[in-house]
């Protein structure tokens, strides 16, 4: 395996995969990491598989996802280099990459690096979310795509936004139909969202907004029991989830669960972006941090290019046509193309990408994250691996803690195995409310490498 | 707490805590574990509690379990093999 290329992109996911098909049908050597054994990311994962398993297969999960396999078979003929199965656990801001395949570590370097590494699950927590038989709604969902498992279990949905109404739809179609859906958004965030309508109504908005409606139409007319307007939501069990209470205006419920998928929209993943050291900033619409980057998807850092709802939350279509807008820029990086040339080819994605943008104001809106879970009661578990609370944090606070990197030395807090993924969003958010403070002035946690788990024997036969 | 929606093609076996277990070729170890009834994959180092996946897309790091003696594997991260041998991880690592 050559260790210098052109570009390298990160992430095989619909903008890494229409990014690097423009690189290579360019002339660009160019590389393609994903942690996965096939291409797809998490929207389009294993669509492959399920596509060879027959049209039935395919059908549960919808034409949405069926469309990914024609960007997978583009992208496979592309001429570039896809090397699945590998974990980047670090990237320097000189564009080298550290990766792992198959127990063997190695570092690349490139000129441009394209980061498509995708969204994750805003963090939920609630009282009871470490409990097994508690899990995402992408999760259920990943479990039916790569491997065709279904929950057996009398389980719940609960959250808001448009995945779980999604993930409902494909387990009622695969025979396994939920107990409930707890809606945690409120007719209030609806009403408010209305004055984002105006700027959805251009064609694909509409289009984006009918296909939402018509699905939350279908879940009621197939008889799915649905709660809206849900609150305080805790799950209980001793070792294991056994039922979910919650509240519905003042009137309490409970319903004995085995199962829960939560639920509460999706951010960037800042990991890689965060430990190359690209400047990051608080969108406050989004309620996430977000890298900053230019019209043409270039980072603060040097050669280094975000595309996706890595870099925002946009959704699939737009994340594609990210990924060619940053690839036509960074052609123009390798001295391919000349800035004129890269304006007339980058033209229809850019449109494109601003038409899949305009609806998103009205659904952040809509689907705007409640109170309770972006600064839990203080008797709920924060971060996960350390078990730290929401209390012990403000306590923290109280005692002097003025950030999260401090709240490490205070608590061990975002210094587990997860490394802060799932407790960043969450501590940066109790810690500002704490303190009187803007999210963004509060700030985030560094991020150092590995990234990833790596065993010293590996680092340890690194070429050098 | 799952089932599989089909049941034929479990042509590997690998070991679970002493157990052997049916898996698809290309599964995950932690969509293997979850498709055989396995509710627990670890024990966190602070109290003790029980831990299961949450993301499935190497996140939440609560999926943990050592796989063929090393510690620390992202079981929704790691294609199954046959003979693959793999247990609940417990506590805290040593450094080995």
């Amino acid at each position: 395996m050559s260790t210098r290329w052109d570009a390298i992109v990160i992430g095989a996911g619909p903008g890494g995969m229409a990014g690097a098909c423009v690189l290579a049908e360019n002339g660009a050597r160019v590389l393609v990491l994903d942690e996965q054994p096939a291409p797809g990311g998490q929207i389009y994962r294993a669509v492959e598989n399920v596509a060879a398993q027959g049209a039935d297969a395919l059908a549960r999960l919808g034409a949405d996802y069926a469309a990914g396999a024609d960007l997978v078979a583009r992208f496979r003929v592309s001429g570039s280099t896809f090397q699945p199965g590998s974990t980047v656990w670090q990237v320097a801001p000189e564009r080298a990459v550290w990766v792992s395949c198959g127990g063997r570590s190695a570092c690349l370097e490139a000129d441009v690096i394209l980061l498509a590494t995708g969204a994750m699950e805003r963090p939920v927590p609630v009282p009871g979310w470490t409990l097994p038989g508690v899990m995402t709604a992408g999760a259920v969902q990943i479990l039916l795509k790569s491997a065709a498992l279904v929950p057996s279990v009398p389980f719940v949905l609960a959250g808001s936004g448009p995945l779980p109404l999604l993930v409902a739809q494909q387990c009622i179609a695969a025979g396994a139909a939920p107990a409930a859906f707890l809606d945690t958004g409120s007719w209030q965030d609806a009403v408010a969202a209305v004055r984002y309508l105006p700027g959805a109504l251009g064609e694909t908005a509409r289009r984006t907004l009918a296909k939402g409606l018509a699905l939350h139409a279908a879940l009621r007319r197939g008889g799915m029991k649905m709660f809206r307007g849900v609150h305080d939501i805790r799950i209980e069990g001793d070792d294991r989830a056994e039922a979910i209470s919650f509240r519905v205006g003042r009137r309490q419920h409970r319903m004995p669960v085995a199962l829960v998928a939560l639920h509460e929209g999706v951010i960037p993943a800042q990991q890689i972006t965060r430990a190359i050291g690209c400047a990051h900033a608080w969108d406050v619409g989004q309620r996430c941090f977000r890298p900053q980057i230019d019209d043409w998807g270039n980072s603060s850092v040097e050669g280094v290019l975000v595309a996706g709802d890595a870099a925002g939350i946009g959704g699939a279509a737009a994340a594609a046509s990210a990924g060619r807008v940053a690839a036509f820029e960074a052609l123009r990086r390798l001295g391919r193309i000349d800035a004129a040339r890269r304006d007339a080819l980058a033209a229809t994605d850019r449109r494109a990408m601003k038409a899949e943008r305009a609806v998103r104001p009205l659904l952040d809106r809509m689907f705007t994250p409640r109170r309770e879970i972006l600064c839990p009661a203080d008797d709920v578990v924060v971060c996960r691996c350390e078990e730290v609370t929401a209390g012990a944090l403000r306590q923290a606070v109280a005692q002097g803690c003025q950030g999260p990197n401090q709240a490490k030395s205070f608590l061990r807090c975002g210094m587990g195995p997860c490394q802060g993924r799932l407790c960043g969003p969450v501590v940066a958010e109790v810690i500002a409310t704490a303190r009187g403070q803007a999210v963004d002035a509060t700030g985030y946690f560094r991020i150092r490498p590995p990234m990833k788990p790596v065993t010293l024997g590996e680092i340890a036969e690194l070429e050098t | 707490m799952f089932r599989r929606l089909e049941e034929d093609g479990l042509l590997l076996i690998f070991n679970f805590e002493g157990e052997r277990v049916a898996a698809r070729l290309g599964e995950t170890v932690a969509a293997a574990l979850l498709a055989a009834g396995i509710g627990r994959f670890r024990e966190t180092p602070v109290s003790g509690s029980s831990r299961a996946p949450y993301c499935l897309m190497g996140v939440c790091f609560d999926c943990l379990v050592e796989i063929d003696g090393i510690a620390n594997r992202q079981a929704c991260m790691v294609p199954v093999a046959d003979g693959m041998r793999v247990r609940r991880q417990r506590g805290a690592r040593g450094v080995t």
